[in-house]
Parts: C-alpha cells; sequence; structure tokens
C-alpha cells in the first residue's frame, strides 16, 4: 500500500466494489448504513486565481451527508453579479443563504449606482455577512471576479468575518493537501492558459488526497470579455 | 401670493389649493437672504468650489468659520444658507460616506451622496413636526468615473451641473459662469475665474466686507478634497479685486 502512494490510480479505496468486498470480509456494518441526520456540507476543494487580466474560479462537485455523498455533481461556483462569483465550502445551507443575501444587495446596489459592481463590494458584503453571524455560520467563501477598475481579484472570506485579497486562495477540506503544491508551483503574472491549468492540476490533486472532495471539476473564467464556464466530468 | 395669510404656508405636510408648498419656498427664500452665494465649477480635471462670506464681525478671527466641509477624503461640500442647517447636512453627509465605505468597502461615488443628500433634505419637506432645511449645498466630488459637480436644495432637488451657482446672488453668478469656456477649463485655470466672479457679484455699497473661501477636489490635489494653495488663493484674490476695479 505505502509503496504505491504516489500512484492513485491503485489505490484500495479507488476501486468501491474492493471497498464493499473488504467492508463484507471485515463483517463490519453495511457501507450503505449511512446516518443521513448529519449536516449536508461541502467537504470541498475550491480554489480561485488571478491572472493577467482575469481570475479563473475551480471547485470540484462533491456534497456530503456524513459519509453519504448527497450531491455528486454540485454547483460549489456561484454567481453573485455578472462577472463576480463566489466559491462556497463548509454547510451548504449557510454558504446558499449567505450568497442568496450578498446576491440581493449587489442587485440592490446596482440598481442605487447604475454602474457594474466592485468585486471588493461583494467582497466585504460576503466577510460583513459571515462577521455579524459569526456564530451561526459555518463556512468559507472565496469571491472572485473582474471589474473594470481593479481587474480580476480574488477575496478569501474565512470563518468569523475576516477578508484579504490575494493572487490565489484555496479553501474547503481538500485545500490543506495541497498548500504546498500550490506555493510551489504559483507564478504571478499567469496567462489565462496557465492558470487554467493551475488550478486544474491543484484541484485534481486535492480530489485525490481528500476523501471529501471529488466528483467533477467544474471552473468560471472571468475577464474582460465576459464568463466561460467548463465542466469536466468524472475525474476521481 | 394670494394663499399666504389662508394658513396653507403654515406646515410642509399640506399643499395650498393651487399645488405648493409655501414653506419649501420659504426656505428657499432663507437661504437667498442669509447673505452668502457658493459657486462651482467641474474642470476636465477635477472640481473647484468657492464661497463668499461676509464677515461677522471685526475681531473674529480670520478663517474661522468655514463653508466649505470635507465629506470624505474625495468629496467636499460648499454651503450657503443657514449655517447651523448647514453643518446638520454636513453630518448626514459625512455619516453618509462612512457608512458606504464600512458597507461597500470603497469610496462612495459623488451622485450617490447626493441623492442620499437630497433624499434627507426631501425628508425635512414632509412631517409636520420637521422644517425644511434653510441651506443649499454644492458637493463636488472626484470618483472612479472622474470629477462631478452636484446641487441639492431645501425642496430635496438635485442636479448634475458643468458649473453651478446657489445662496444670494446665484442669478448673476450663473450668467458669469455661463461664459467661462467649461469644455476646456483646467481647475487652475478656473481659480481666479470664479475670484473675479465673486468680486463682481458683490455690491459693496449694500453689504459688508467679505472674503474668499477656496477648494478643489482635482488631479492636481490627488484627487483628495483640499482648501487651494495659499498662494493661489492670493493670487486669485488680487486678481478678482484687479478684475473688479477694471470693471469700475
Amino acid at each position: 500500500m505505502f509503496g504505491m502512494a504516489n500512484d492513485f490510480t491503485h489505490r484500495e479505496i479507488m476501486d468501491p466494489m474492493s471497498v464493499m468486498h473488504t467492508a463484507r470480509q471485515l463483517g463490519s456494518a453495511s457501507i450503505c448504513d449511512v446516518d443521513l441526520s448529519q449536516p449536508v456540507s461541502l467537504g470541498t476543494s475550491i480554489m480561485a486565481v488571478e491572472f493577467d487580466g482575469g481570475v479563473v474560479c475551480g471547485a470540484d462537485s462533491r456534497t456530503s451527508t456524513g459519509s453519504y455523498i448527497a450531491n455528486r455533481v454540485s454547483d460549489k461556483i456561484t454567481a453573485l453579479d455578472e462577472q463576480i462569483y463566489t466559491m462556497r465550502s463548509g454547510s451548504a445551507a449557510d454558504t446558499q443563504a449567505v450568497s442568496d443575501y450578498v446576491r440581493y444587495y449587489l442587485d440592490m446596489h446596482r440598481n442605487q449606482t447604475q454602474k457594474p459592481t466592485a468585486v471588493k463590494t461583494a467582497a466585504k458584503l460576503v466577510s460583513m455577512l459571515l462577521y455579524e453571524n459569526k456564530s451561526m455560520l459555518m463556512g468559507e467563501m472565496i469571491v472572485a471576479g473582474w471589474d473594470a477598475h481593479n481587474g480580476g481579484q480574488v477575496y478569501k472570506c474565512a470563518m468569523g468575518g475576516s477578508l484579504i485579497r490575494r493572487p490565489y486562495s484555496t479553501g474547503g477540506s481538500g485545500s490543506i493537501f495541497i498548500a504546498a503544491h500550490c506555493e510551489h508551483t504559483f507564478r504571478p503574472g499567469m496567462t489565462r492558459q496557465q492558470a487554467i491549468d493551475f488550478v486544474d492540476n491543484a484541484l485534481r490533486l486535492a480530489m485525490a488526497s481528500d476523501g471529501s472532495s471529488g466528483g467533477s471539476v467544474r471552473k468560471v473564467v472571468i475577464d474582460a470579455s465576459g464568463v466561460e464556464r467548463t465542466y469536466t466530468g468524472g475525474v476521481f | 401670493m394670494a394663499s399666504i395669510g389662508t394658513g396653507y404656508d403654515q406646515s410642509t405636510s399640506t399643499f395650498s389649493p393651487d399645488g405648493r408648498i409655501f414653506q419649501v419656498e420659504y426656505a428657499v427664500k432663507a437661504v437667498d437672504t442669509s447673505g452668502s452665494t457658493a459657486i462651482g465649477v467641474k474642470c476636465v480635471d477635477g472640481v473647484v468650489l468657492a464661497v463668499e462670506k461676509s464677515l461677522v464681525s471685526k475681531m473674529m478671527v480670520h478663517n474661522t468659520h468655514k463653508r466649505i466641509f470635507h465629506l470624505d477624503e474625495h468629496i467636499g461640500m460648499a454651503v450657503s444658507g443657514v449655517q447651523a442647517d448647514a453643518r446638520n447636512v454636513m453630518n448626514r453627509g459625512r455619516g453618509e460616506a462612512t457608512q458606504y465605505r464600512s458597507t461597500y468597502g470603497d469610496a462612495i461615488p459623488g451622485d450617490v451622496i447626493a441623492t442620499r443628500l437630497a433624499g434627507y433634505m426631501h425628508l425635512h419637506t414632509m412631517y409636520w413636526w420637521l422644517r425644511p432645511f434653510g441651506t443649499s449645498v454644492l458637493i463636488g466630488s472626484y470618483d472612479q468615473d472622474g470629477p462631478q459637480l452636484h446641487d441639492v436644495d431645501p425642496s430635496g432637488l438635485s442636479y448634475r451641473h458643468f458649473a453651478a451657482a446657489v445662496g444670494k446672488a446665484k442669478t448673476a453668478a450663473k450668467s458669469q459662469l455661463e461664459k467661462l469656456p467649461l469644455s476646456t477649463l483646467t481647475c487652475r485655470q478656473a481659480v481666479p475665474e470664479l475670484a473675479k466672479i465673486m468680486y463682481s457679484i458683490h455690491d459693496d455699497l449694500k453689504e459688508k466686507t467679505f472674503e474668499i473661501e477656496i477648494s478643489w477636489v482635482c488631479e492636481e490635489s490627488g484627487k483628495k478634497h483640499t482648501h487651494i494653495p495659499a498662494d493661489l488663493l492670493t493670487s486669485a484674490v488680487a486678481a478678482g479685486k484687479a478684475a473688479k476695479e477694471a470693471e469700475e
């Protein structure tokens, strides 16, 4: 087992049949005996990176209820505005509610100011909600997008309500597995394609290492020309 | 003014039979009678604000009654009318600016603060337990989309202008502002022009001695609202006085 640690495809866990088989052999409770009273949460790998002129957002698509995968094609990259997106991790219910509120506030704000909203405004609103309701909320969000004044931007809205701008940011349970990888491979001022590859590689690595991340890779690329969504199914 | 004395001019919460709200009209009148004029010009590189202030007393410490205020670092407000009322509007403006910053993480745009203050002043024309503000203000701002000049009057009306004048001599000032080359004028060029207008609209015989306060928010000031440098003010005042003498 340990000798093959680098080759994910040989991991026993990757073969559902052998997992079932092992479980039966060990005489444990059925693998399907899951506890659905657990909260629905995004055991997650999410990330976003700035490139020259825009941002790339990426996320896996696994939503779990305890050990049960409630949704294997979930969309954790949620639009807040035309060119501002948020990646959600933690409680699905909490982060959906926060992004619904922020989308509503941004709609109001855009109508009032009659101009496109700044990315930092969206990030500020997210972190404000996380701060003011910190005792009730369980979730971290990355806000990324493009605006005419500051270009592509990535903001991390951590639990408790802190807000920090970063050239790239990762989040969710999978992020700890790829911290060193990202630190090592990130280059400032990447091109669009380099940034896409950076996100793609890091997410695949996270999904392979983290049991609570998986499914498929979703990406959203945002720049001056607009928004491009991609979906790569059946990764892990 | 046939409706005066019929009781319809006592409250802002009742229209007169011919559809007027006299209290609001009286408030506009109060701005003009309180004896100061504020003018503003939106130039290619910023906004210049100027006010004329009659000297209350010879013993008053020079430069201590201000009529131009900061609302935020990128927004200035020049006021005319009842100064105590103007300070209330100023405080509200500062509140709006800081609140916007803490909510949206960004500087409040000029048109937004003008709209908010217009709403605030309009609010005071709708309830019997409030009186309208006896002040008209000019708001000069420089945000991400460039310089803007707005005015707000006691009724809560607000417009964006290339050049505007409020207060006692607004009509005379406006006709002079119209003659300026507003599409090419820079802030530095506008400063002496505003001083000249201030001197020309001032009636020396009827009115007390006065001083001028000028501020700008422009590229030269780093898009921050500040009073103009002392030497620039001195030369502008000299230019104003010279033009007045040449006229006479």
